[in-house]
């Protein structure tokens, strides 16, 4: 096999094939994929399905805790797993680069086949092309996702009620500053480590325990625990009270924000959710999560009240924030 | 961090609230009103903000966020020079990164590197000029921008630059000073400000010496620190002088603010740079508020540099910034205010700060109609 990715290797012919065989079929070896049809043809999936797509660009494409690859079968995962859905079979589409290292797609590959056992899932349908130099950055990556939704479950908005508590898995921000202190080569002490990571196995512990009094949940990405506390409170109609005190932050990735004037709280995560259950059921779920390897730091860190989707933030010294959405990336400040 | 705690302790914290509001009472009942104290620079905004202090202080006092963030008040025809650097082929434009949203008349660099610019957002300028020594090709601009704080680590660079002879290399230089703006504020007879609390970074580098003159005025100030106890402290210890009837610039920041200053980090300014009338975005120009290179360091000035293509500023006029911050107006008074300008939109700084008082007050007001009312 050459050493990087050619222009040839996307028009359908001898290296596609070659690519497909050697590469893609030896990390993802499932039937449906084996049979390189134009459509994954599957049975077995009945009742109520969810469905999800997302595309990753994330640079640098590898970082500490993860790499693109993981990322684009976790974000998916992840998606799925927060609307109730069992994750049950994905689709991958890689767009590359003419001159990728062939030796870099093979590793992310091997990562995403990684991810994948992890989260129980496999890919069954797929799709590469290749652009010329320059048209993108290395490689771009589109995840879709199918699955299942039991029956009995019931999230939305609209079962937020007043008095329900906001609970999430563990300290945000691990991700958006590792990337970040990679992207910059920025020389830290500590180490800065994404939290990517399914999160479906954990989600599935907590709705089997107490599948009825969690309301709903969102995992945390790009714009950070305030971002989405905000766009939850505004399509629910409610206000969120969170506690700055109750928020879980690593001491490294505090201290880092700090120094660049970055607020974790806007800081992206890609192995953290918030769920928010019934106040009776709060220390029964945040119970669940801490026995679970990707919660052993869950905290309650705030809770919903009437109102008209208004996000707060109340602050150690006993002062009320009122916070918004992000508004553009998070750019470090001058002074 | 830890020797820090004491500055953050919520225990602490709530007393001085206590004791603050305490003062701030019976100071508003002397004064048959409101009291309206400034926090000068942009980082006490900042950390004010996000303490939450101002919505637990407001009983009788206002905390008005001052000039001092070098962002907001970089002008607007600055701001148009920086963009029509980045559109001259072959530049890279190394900039701090809240510097890539600020708009100019016609456009901002965010804009521009959407269009193809390339701007590369720098933490230190150290890093723009190991960028120009690693990509020769490439003519690369920092924008030096920032007050007393950032200036000396650009006058490094720049002696860096010219040490290495790198010939790809050059700063454009937007550098203000804080002690004239103050004074400016100061000079309006109307002024309704009753006390200032002082920048603790820029006064660790120009020392106490620089305040002789707001000293001479007998105004209530107060260098602090920026951790939410610092800042409480120092509007505890304003709101006693004003009920005292004194005014004199205290040191509250003594563990890092020294009487003459940093004297490196003035020398490396003095050696690098010269003291220039500056524009600032509001306010108009500023006699000797703002820095500009030492003839001997003018090949790595970006304007000696470059020719640039006559940009024509268009501000629209109308901007009141200025008796804003003297406390003479209220935003709502601006004839500009939640038409022309807005958060996405600003035309002033107490706008382009998101903490700036024309967008509190502009958030303020659409939170009012939503719901609840807090900081």
């Amino acid at each position: 096999m050459n050493d990087m990715v050619l222009l040839a290797h996307g028009d359908g012919g001898v290296l596609t094939h070659e690519l497909v065989r050697d590469l893609f079929l030896r990390h993802f070896p499932n039937r449906t994929l084996k049979g390189l049809t134009d459509a994954a043809v599957f049975t077995g999936l009945a009742g109520r399905l969810a469905v999800t797509t997302d595309s990753f660009v994330v640079s640098p494409l590898f970082f500490p805790g993860g790499d693109i690859g993981k990322l684009a079968v976790c974000g998916t995962v992840n998606d799925l797993a927060v609307s109730g859905a069992g994750p049950v079979y994905l689709t991958a589409a890689f767009m590359l680069e003419e001159g990728l290292p062939i030796a870099d797609l093979d590793l992310i590959a091997s990562s995403m086949a990684r991810a994948c056992e992890e989260a129980g899932v496999e890919i069954i349908a797929g799709d590469t092309k290749v652009v010329g130099r320059g048209h993108l950055d290395r490689i771009f990556i589109n995840t879709a996702g199918i699955g299942i939704v039991p029956g009995a479950l019931d999230l939305g908005y609209e079962r937020l009620a007043p008095g329900d508590r906001v609970i999430i898995n563990g300290p945000i921000g691990d991700h958006g500053m590792a990337i970040l202190a990679a992207r910059e080569s920025l020389d830290f002490a500590g180490r800065l480590v994404s939290d990517c990571a399914p999160l479906n196995g954990i989600i599935n512990e907590l709705l089997r325990e107490i599948p009825r009094e969690v309301k709903m949940m969102r995992d945390l990405t790009r714009g950070g625990l305030a971002t989405a506390a905000k766009e939850i409170a505004v399509a629910a109609g409610c206000d969120i009270h969170l506690e700055e005190t109750a928020v879980p932050v690593r001491p490294e990735v505090r201290g880092a924000a700090e120094l660049l004037g970055l607020d974790p709280l806007y800081l992206a995560n890609e192995g953290k959710f918030m769920a928010f259950v019934s106040a009776p059921s709060a220390e029964d779920a945040l119970a669940v999560l801490q026995t679970h390897p990707l919660g052993r730091s869950a905290a309650i860190i705030g809770e919903v009240s009437g109102g008209s989707g208004n996000l707060y933030l109340r602050t150690p010294f006993g002062g009320t924030k009122y916070l918004d959405m992000l508004v553009g990336e998070p750019l470090p400040r001058i002074c | 961090m830890k020797e820090l705690a004491k500055f953050r302790d919520p225990q602490i914290a709530k007393a001085l609230i206590k004791e603050v509001n305490a003062v701030a009472a019976r100071v508003a009942e002397r004064l048959g009103r409101r009291i309206v104290l400034m926090e000068v620079c942009g980082t006490h905004t900042v950390a004010i903000s996000r303490a939450g202090l101002r919505g637990l202080l407001c009983d009788h006092l206002d905390l008005r966020s001052g000039p001092g963030c070098p962002v907001c008040v970089t002008d607007y025809a600055d701001i148009d020079r920086m963009v029509a650097l980045a559109r001259l082929p072959g530049i890279t434009v190394a900039t701090f990164g809240d510097m890539v949203r600020v708009p100019g008349s016609g456009s901002s660099l965010e804009r521009e590197r959407a269009a193809g610019a390339e701007i590369r957002i720098c933490y230190s300028p150290a890093d723009a000029v190991a960028y120009a020594s690693a990509h020769p090709a490439r003519e690369v601009v920092f924008l030096g921008v920032g007050f007393e704080t950032t200036a000396p680590a650009v006058a490094l660079s720049i002696k860096e630059a010219a040490r290495l002879r790198l010939n790809n290399f050059s700063v454009f230089v937007t550098h203000k000073v804080v002690p004239p703006a103050l004074d400016a504020l100061l000079s309006d007879p109307e002024l309704k400000i009753d006390g200032f609390i002082l920048p603790g970074h820029v006064s660790a580098i120009i020392g106490l010496k620089a305040y002789d003159s707001l000293n001479a005025r007998g105004l209530p100030a107060v260098i602090t620190g920026f951790e939410p106890n610092d800042i409480l402290d120092a509007v505890r210890q304003l709101l006693l002088m004003v009920l005292a009837g004194e005014g004199r610039v205290i040191n509250g920041y003594a563990r890092v603010v020294r009487t003459s200053g940093n004297t490196i980090a003035q020398q490396q300014m003095d050696e690098v740079f010269k003291i220039t009338d500056a524009p600032w975005r509001g306010f108009g120009t500023i006699p000797r508020s703002g820095l500009t290179m030492e003839d001997r360091f003018k090949k790595l000035d970006a304007l000696e540099r470059f020719v640039l293509p006559p940009t024509k500023s268009r501000v629209p006029s109308g901007c009141v910034c200025g008796e804003i911050l003297k406390g003479k107006l209220t935003p709502r008074e601006c004839t500009l205010f939640g038409r022309v300008c807005k958060p996405m939109a600003p035309v002033g700084p107490c706008m382009v700060s998101s903490e700036g008082a024309c967008a509190a007050y502009y958030n303020f007001e659409r939170r009012q109609r939503g719901g609840t009312a807090v900081e």
